[in-house]
This record gives C-alpha cells, structure tokens and sequence, in this order.
C-alpha cells in the first residue's frame, strides 16, 4: 500500500509538477506528499480501530475490574496497557485520578494509568508505524507501558497517599471497592458506529494542522540540511546527550502529531534514535500544563516525585536505546 | 424546564461540547437551562472517570467525548 502511495507522490513532484528529481526541492516535496498521505490514511485507520475498542472497553470498565481483583502486581501492567488503548486528554486526567481514587485502586496502579497513557496513543502509534515502521512502533508501545508498569509499581511502593491533596485524601479513605457495577451498554456495533466515527473525525481534525506542520518542518529539514548534520553535535557518544535531552522536553509539551515528523528527521540526520526518542517521551509524557491541572489533587511534592521517577526512567530508556538500536 | 450541565475543567472539548448543546437546545426549541460545571470537586460528585460529559437532570448521559448535535437532541426525544 505504501508503495502505491510513493507512486503517487512520485507522480504528482516529478511528472506534474516538472522538478528535476535529485535536487531538495524534490526531495523536500516528495517527502511531503508521501508522508502526509500515508499518515493521514494509518491515523485513519489506527484512530478508527482504537475508538471500537474504547467503545467496549471504557475506561469504567477498567476501573470496576481493578476495583473487585486483587492481581498481585499483574494490575499495573493491566493499567498500563489500558493506558496505552485509552485516548488521552489532560484535562480528564483530574477526574480519572480521582475516579480511581474513589473506587479504591492503589495509587501506584493510578499512576500506571497515568504515564502511559500519553505516552502511548493512537495517534503516537499511527504516527511512529508511518515514519520508522512497525518494530520501532512496537518497541515503542512496549517501552511506554514497561515504563507505566514499573513506574506505576515504584510510585506504589513509595507510600504517598499522605502528600495527596486534602480533600482527596478525604476521598482516598472513603473509598469503596464495591464500585458501580459496569453496566455494558447493550448497543450493536452498527449502533455505535455513528459516534465512533464522530469521534475520529474530530481527533483527525484536531490535529490535522499540526501533523501537516510537522511534516512540512520535516520536510524542509528532509530536503535541505545535510546528511549527518546533527551527528557531529550529538552523536559523539556524550553521556549527557540523553539526560539534557530529556530535561529539555519534560516542560514543554507539543502535540504527539506535530512533533514525530521532525523526530523523525533529526533521526535521519544523525541524531541518535534513542535520543530522539526520550526526547519525544519527555515532550508528550509529561508536560506543565499537566503538572498545572494535577495540582488540583496533588501535593507538589508529590507531583515532583512523580515527574521525577517518570524521567528518570525516560533517561533510562534513552540510553538503552541508543545501545541496542 | 430541562437542566442540563456540562462538565469540563476548561479544555478545548468540553467548550466544543457547550457549544453543540446550545445548538442542539436551540434547534429542538426546548426550554433548557444550561450550566457550565468547571469546579473539579463539583464535577466528580457525578461519578465520571473523562471529561466532558453531559449531564440532564441530574442523570449522566453522555461521558468522556464530545457528542453531536443530533445526538443530544436524540436525548430529549427519548
């Protein structure tokens, strides 16, 4: 299929528009249209797939399920992986947090949830498999929900429930295991197609702006800085390449959409791919305007903590990266 | 008269969703009030794990996306 769209690009830059191939502007262009319809068509269709899984397996479901089993440490890797299929919105990690709270999952298990599910989503997904294919793509999944998995596991052991803020350590001790049971919406597949479309409509949408900035930045990026630009800089084999790296991205944050694209320029201009990859991490894991919104319920200590276990477990991955890749 | 609120600390969706409420009402022709829940505790008095949602009558009915027009306006046919 990818072919089929090289093809089409190759067409419409060179027979179309009449650039001589060989020279950046071909190579800036072709790049563009290629990658913009080839990731459009995988967000597509990973969005599409990710949105019937979400409409059987919501987030309450998760919840009820963490609430009433015991799994003896299989729950953080539960969590993770839901993370991992579940859309993420900041805005919703306030009452996810405390929904979790609130049916009596332990904090460590909360966190699991937390810290891969911006990691791993299906627009990352979609984005990774079109610009590094699917074993990078799926080093990455696993590596976001390993992290998420022992992050979480860490974090629970660390006993911080007393640096909640007040009113949800309220919560906290109120908290009830025999949640509301789940109550599967009897609805068939066709019925539940109208929204689940909706809903992909509106995530494409919503990033559509900022993938096709990303692409075009790569794309110039592509076609005009030279080859190994970055390599003399970064790739020296720097022990702190990885960590200065990381500590750059964790403030900031940008669209998963945006910023793959010119992740994966830098990569093929000689940065480092573990580099840029836990450059990618810190950027979308973790980010200040999340800090902001889970101050309403946590203490800043016990944000730092988490902030800090999460990167340092970025930095980790980054390194081994570099060394297996 | 219905009571409707919307519950949304702020982001993007959940004005996205006050927006196709007040289109929804506005077409149906029903008299509707219409409330903006922003306050966290407030919001999870309602037992939701995303936001937005879209509460009538104090009975979740949507949660954790943004809805259509016509399916809020399928709501107050039921």
């Amino acid at each position: 299929m990818f072919d089929l769209i090289q093809s089409f690009a190759d067409w419409l830059i060179y027979s179309v528009l009449g650039i001589t191939a060989n020279s950046h502007l071909a190579a800036t262009l072709n790049f563009f249209f290629y990658e913009t319809i080839k990731i459009f068509v995988l967000l597509f269709i990973i969005i599409f797939l990710m949105g019937i899984i979400n409409s059987y397996f919501p987030v309450d479901r998760l919840r009820n399920f963490l609430s009433q089993h015991k799994l003896y440490g299989l729950e953080h890797l539960l969590a993770s992986i839901f993370g991992a299929i579940t859309p993420f919105c900041s805005c919703s990690s306030v009452p996810l947090f405390i929904g979790f709270v609130q049916g009596g999952i332990p904090l460590g298990v909360t966190f699991s949830f937390l810290i891969t599910s911006p990691l791993v989503n299906e627009v990352a997904l979609a984005l990774f498999l079109g610009m590094f294919g699917w074993k990078i793509t799926l080093i990455y999944a696993t590596t976001g929900i390993l992290l998420g998995t022992f992050g979480g596991w860490i974090l629970g052991k660390l006993n911080l429930q007393q640096y909640l803020t007040e009113w949800v350590q309220q919560i906290w001790i109120n908290a009830s295991r025999d949640a509301e049971l789940f109550k599967e919406e009897k609805r068939t597949f066709l019925q539940r197609l109208p929204e689940i479309s909706y809903e992909v409509n509106n995530i494409i949408k919503g990033i559509a702006l900022y993938v096709i900035i990303g692409i075009a930045i790569g794309a110039g990026m592509h076609g005009f800085v030279p080859e190994n630009f970055f390599e003399q800089y970064l790739s020296g084999g720097q022990w702190w390449t990885v960590p200065l790296a990381v500590l750059l991205a964790v403030p900031m944050y940008a669209n998963a959409a945006g910023i793959i694209p010119v992740i994966q320029v830098l990569v093929v201009k000689g940065v480092p791919i573990g580099t840029a990859i836990a450059f990618m991490m810190g950027t979308v894991g973790l980010s200040l305007p999340e800090a902001t919104l889970l101050k309403k319920v946590m203490t800043i200590r016990l944000i730092a903590v988490f902030f800090g276990t999460v990167t340092l477990f970025i930095i980790i991955s980054g390194f081994l990266y570099n060394l297996i890749l | 008269m219905k009571n409707i609120k919307i519950l949304g600390t702020g982001c993007p969706k959940c004005k996205k969703t006050e927006a196709v409420v007040k289109e929804a009402v506005t077409k149906l022709g029903i008299l509707a009030e219409i409330q903006k829940v922003e306050d966290i505790q407030e919001i999870m008095k309602y037992n939701i794990l995303s936001t937005p949602a879209v509460v009538v009558d104090e009975v979740v009915k949507i949660k954790g996306r943004v809805p259509s027009v016509d399916e809020v306006r399928a709501l107050f046919n039921e």
